[in-house]
């Protein structure tokens, strides 16, 4: 990495000092306004017409300050993986804004969005898929480098190996086939690459979920070195509440396409106060026997509603313990109950 | 640095630096060279490619002249079930005479000359065609997609023999079926209908491949569609391309000798100066003519198509193994 990223200190929750990325006037890197991003159904062989949406994200809106990790839990299929790539216009949105350092990517088209692109980066969930088999690690990590035009020839060869030492692999490894690899050094290598361009913010989509437990660990204090070391901001997507309380400055809640509560770690653990994350936190093994034997587990019955027809009103109130009338009718609103804690619930 | 992280790696980074580092086709050629079948094949596919180029140099005689008093020789070797005419064979013509006292291996020699050409060089063509095709409508989905594919079967559906039998029978006598003795036409001709397939293919590789997370990776490291199509996509595909071209070679080969066989492949030559003086379909012609008094005219050119078409056959079975990186220090 280049020298002009300094091993300043992650910043707080509060995102108070950050040197090397821009911010908008609130003083976040991203902005996410009402984003909405739904899937067309289908039907016809040669003319197609769209019966209906999955709505996989459907109008969420958060901000990310430089230099936090903001993680999104979430049940399978409730659209956190959708928004991050929405986020990184992978897929374009809908409907809404993605203010990323001051520029609106939705709107962003063609060359301007490829150059955006080196300033943030995606690490992928699945490390045997997201790595090309027929390309070496050399060649992986420097598509980006080529892509941008940041280095050539030996410069390049240099830059690669700089790369993969920093993300804890032997430099000999230029010439390695990725099928050569464990699954873990696979995902260093995945890390590598993002890293390659120098980029401020990085999606990291289920970074561990398909790795062994002992890589698990290894990879989280990767990311966590890598954020001190470079001042990233990660967007940390995962299911798995333990891993995201331990490297999350705050956490988001999604539940059928929307976010259901944000607040920082702490907070969010110690008093939940939407009764979805309330059940999602019941679910949490304590690794304490005499605790773990008293926790109450909030059971939620019923199954997730089809995001094609989400229930009207509060999306979660089919299976709501607290469930009052309004809530079948009105949607709640997405509102700060103090200290940046939101929620979107009629009942709290 | 990640010093704590890369502890756990050393033992198999070691065990992973012994091997000096290779190239892919410098590996793929290793492996292919422990395949047998493979190298067999690949002998045959030189020696019919030797004998194509090096034919005037290596064949005995004059594949037009006739020689008197000389028809109807066999071949000198052969067994009596093979000659009917009881006739003893001249060591002068290895393979024996036809019915008017031409060598029967030179004939032979000179035919590998269009069979190889009519083999390559309609397969460079579609196999251009159908990749750009396949990988494009793949690639883009949707509308331009479903148009293409609609076009490719429209062409697929085309009955091809019936269609090269139409075309060779309509064109024959214009200026199009005299350039280089037909052989023009006949490379259109084959062009036009063999391209489907591989373009199929070659697009359903693409979908599949398309959807792989790397495939998602290059587009958010920002790289152009031209080139995944290009670095990510086309490498993932050469198997199943690999295959398909090296089963168009062969069916190219039997499709002249079809034609060649039906009496519509090329024009015969006058001079044994002229580059195609006869075809390997031809000879099966005249031999199948001649099979009750003369069954070496028939075998020899047919157990040569045979020879070729298996060589081409056993080299792509190889290739496709070979240039698997998976396959990396197997074999």
């Amino acid at each position: 990495m280049s020298t002009e990223t300094q091993t300043t200190p992650p910043a707080p929750a509060t995102g108070s000092a950050q040197a090397n990325a821009s911010t908008d006037a609130n003083g976040a890197i991203l902005s996410i306004r009402n984003l909405k991003k739904y899937f067309p159904i289908t039907q016809g062989i040669i003319f197609q017409k769209k019966v209906a949406d999955v709505k996989a994200v459907d109008g969420i809106s958060f901000d990310v300050k430089p230099g936090e990790t903001l993680g999104l839990v979430g049940e399978s299929g409730c659209g956190k993986s959708t928004t991050g790539r929405t986020i990184l216009q992978l897929y374009r949105p809908t409907e809404g804004s993605v203010l990323f350092e001051g520029k609106d990517l939705a709107t962003l088209k063609g060359e301007e969005l490829r150059k955006m692109r080196s300033n943030m980066q995606m690490i992928f969930q699945d490390p045997y898929a997201s790595l090309n088999p027929r390309m070496t690690v050399g060649d992986i990590i420097a598509e980006p480098l080529e892509v941008h035009n940041i280095a050539k020839g030996k410069e390049k060869k240099e830059r690669v190996q700089e790369l993969l030492q920093v993300v804890g692999l032997n430099p000999y490894f230029i010439n390695r086939y990725p099928h050569e690899f464990s699954g873990g050094q696979r995902q260093r290598i995945g890390i590598a690459r993002a890293l390659a361009v120098n980029p401020d913010f990085i999606v990291c989509d289920e970074p561990i979920s398909a790795l062994d437990v002992s890589i698990q660990a290894q990879i989280v204090n990767l990311l966590e070195e890598l954020q001190e070391r470079f001042g990233l901001t990660y967007l940390f997507i995962a299911h798995d509440l333990s891993v995201v309380r331990h490297i999350s400055d705050r956490i988001a809640v999604m539940y059928l396409g929307k976010i259901v509560e944000l607040t920082d770690g702490h907070t969010l653990y110690a008093n939940p106060l939407h009764p979805y994350t309330r059940a999602l936190l019941s679910a949490v093994p304590i690794p304490d026997p005499l605790i773990e034997e008293k926790r109450e587990r909030i059971i939620l019955v019923g199954d997730v509603p089809s995001p094609v027809n989400p229930p009207k009103g509060c999306r979660f109130h089919t299976r709501c313990p607290l469930a009052i009338p309004i809530c079948k009718e009105v949607a709640p609103e997405w509102r700060d109950v103090g200290n940046g804690h939101f929620v979107e619930c009629h009942v709290v | 640095m990640a010093t704590t992280a890369v502890a756990g790696h050393r033992p198999i980074d070691q065990a992973i630096n012994t091997k000096p580092p290779q190239g892919l086709w410098v590996d793929a050629w290793s492996r292919l060279k422990k395949n047998k079948a493979a190298m067999f094949g690949l002998v045959l596919v030189i020696g019919f490619f030797a004998l194509a180029i090096f034919g005037p140099m290596l064949a005995p005689h004059d594949p037009l002249k006739i020689y008197d008093g000389k028809s109807f020789l066999p071949p000198v070797w052969s067994p009596d079930f093979l000659n009917p005419t009881n006739k003893t064979g001249d060591p002068q013509f290895f393979l024996g005479t036809d019915s008017i006292g031409r060598d029967v291996l030179s004939r032979l020699i000179y035919g590998a000359r269009v069979s190889l050409v009519v083999a390559i060089v309609p397969t460079i063509f579609i196999t251009i065609l159908g990749i750009s095709l396949g990988l494009f409508a793949g690639y883009s989905g949707g509308t331009i997609d479903n148009l293409l594919m609609r076009f490719t079967d429209i062409v697929y559906s085309f009955p091809d023999l019936l269609f090269f039998v139409v075309v060779m029978f309509a064109l024959r006598d214009s200026f199009l079926g005299d350039w280089a003795n037909g052989l023009i036409l006949l490379f259109g001709a084959l062009a036009i209908v063999n391209w489907v397939g591989i373009a199929r293919v070659v697009r359903g590789s693409t979908l599949s491949i398309k959807e792989k997370e790397f495939i998602e990776a290059a587009h958010s490291i920002g790289t152009s569609d031209q080139s995944i199509m290009q670095r990510h996509i086309l490498p993932n595909i050469l198997s199943p391309i690999i295959i398909i071209t090296a089963f168009a070679v062969p069916r190219l080969i039997i499709t002249e000798a079809v034609l060649g066989y039906l009496g519509l492949g090329l024009r015969p030559g006058t001079s044994s100066q002229e580059f195609f003086v006869t075809s390997w379909g031809s000879l099966l012609l005249e031999g199948q003519t001649a099979i009750n008094a003369q069954p070496w005219m028939l075998l020899a050119p047919a157990i040569a198509v045979a020879l070729v078409v298996m060589g081409f056959t056993f080299l792509g079975d190889g290739l496709r193994d070979a240039l698997d990186p998976r396959m990396k220090g197997t074999g």
